[in-house]
């Protein structure tokens, strides 16, 4: 099906566009009929700047399987490495 | 016999409020007087398949346009279904006057013999349901591919761009309507698609459903896995035979 619901959310940082790096405040997120991949449904985000009046978007189309996998992936890169910094603060607390 | 010779190439129209786009047109070459097709895409935009679907139906007799329906966010036609999205999708009324637009610039080629059907894919195929509605005395005959969204039960879905569910404008149909769908498909689903052809009957309308087992949505798009080659060569006929019984 080809369906409107698409998630917006608010993020903050940058990503390399077609016109080299730029702000990102933006990920509109949605499950849906891809542009370019060959799946019938892609896991889809567009990373955007309204701010900037988003002009150019960073584009992914990934396979549902792809993306859950991904959001794992996230959260414990994310654990890690925040347990990893803390430890060097904690490290240089003591030296 | 040959292969009908053909043209295919990419040019301008006058859409919803005489704003200009770009469509994708094909028709045949030898001379004479041919039916026109207004070929509706579906959400991810006016892509490559779009283009293929629209030479298909000229090898076989028709004169085509696609009409870029997202062609006011410019850019890439990627990009500018993306910028549709983050809007929230084109409304209805935008819609049908590009189609409108699109029915007027057919009629308006010499190759024209003045009968102008309508076609569209996934949302396209509402889109078509929705502009045979709204436009009973521009379009001549209808072909919905799976159209989601037609039927609508929950009152969320409908917004400013889509106040109204397709099946409440049944009454206003003027031309037959030719239905594809898969019995896999879950928007529209076998409720949805029994429900609409009640809506049909009721009515007192002209139409011929068809419900394909093993196939499920989009199943005419090769560049998909839901592609069913078998399925997808029985529904071509089927449109095809249609359109020349109500447009030749």
């Amino acid at each position: 099906m080809c369906s409107y619901i698409t998630h917006k959310v608010r993020v903050s940082g940058s990503a390399k566009g077609p016109s080299g790096w730029m702000r990102v405040d933006t990920a509109n997120v949605y499950f849906d009929h891809p542009f370019h991949a060959p799946l019938d449904h892609a896991l889809a985000i567009d990373f955007v700047c309204h701010a900037d009046g988003a002009k150019e978007r960073v584009a992914v189309e990934l396979s549902a399987e792809s993306a859950r996998e991904l959001v794992a992936k996230i959260l414990i890169a994310l654990k890690e490495g925040e347990i990893a910094h803390e430890q060097a603060e904690m490290a240089e607390l003591h030296y | 016999m040959p292969y009908r010779g053909t043209i295919a190439e990419t040019l301008k129209f006058k859409g919803h409020n005489g704003d200009e786009g770009d469509a994708y047109y094909a028709r045949p070459t030898a001379p004479g007087r041919y039916p026109g097709v207004v070929l509706i895409h579906h959400m991810p935009g006016w892509d490559e398949w779009i283009t293929e679907a629209v030479r298909k139906l000229a090898l076989h007799g028709f004169a085509t346009i696609a009409p870029h329906l997202y062609f006011r966010e410019g850019g890439s036609p990627d990009d500018a279904a993306a910028k549709a999205r983050d809007k929230g999708g084109v409304s209805d009324a935008q819609v049908v006057g590009d189609a409108s637009g699109a029915a007027a610039f057919l009629r308006a080629r010499p190759e024209s013999n003045g009968k102008v059907g309508v076609i569209g894919f996934c949302s396209g195929g509402r889109h078509a349901y929705l502009v045979a509605c709204t436009l009973p005395k521009e379009i001549n005959a209808c072909v919905n591919c799976w159209g989601g969204n037609v039927v609508i039960d929950d009152p969320k879905l409908l917004t400013p761009q889509r106040p109204v569910p397709p099946i409440q404008m049944t009454g206003q149909l003027a031309c037959p309507v030719l239905g594809l769908f898969g019995n896999e498909d879950q928007n529209p689903n076998r409720d949805h698609v029994n429900r609409l052809e009640d809506a049909l009957k009721k009515a007192g309308k002209s139409y011929d459903f068809h419900r394909y087992d093993g196939a499920g949505h989009a199943f005419f798009n090769a560049s998909r896995v839901a592609y069913r080659p078998e399925q997808a060569a029985d529904g071509w006929a089927k449109v095809m035979a249609f359109y020349h019984k109500h447009l030749g």
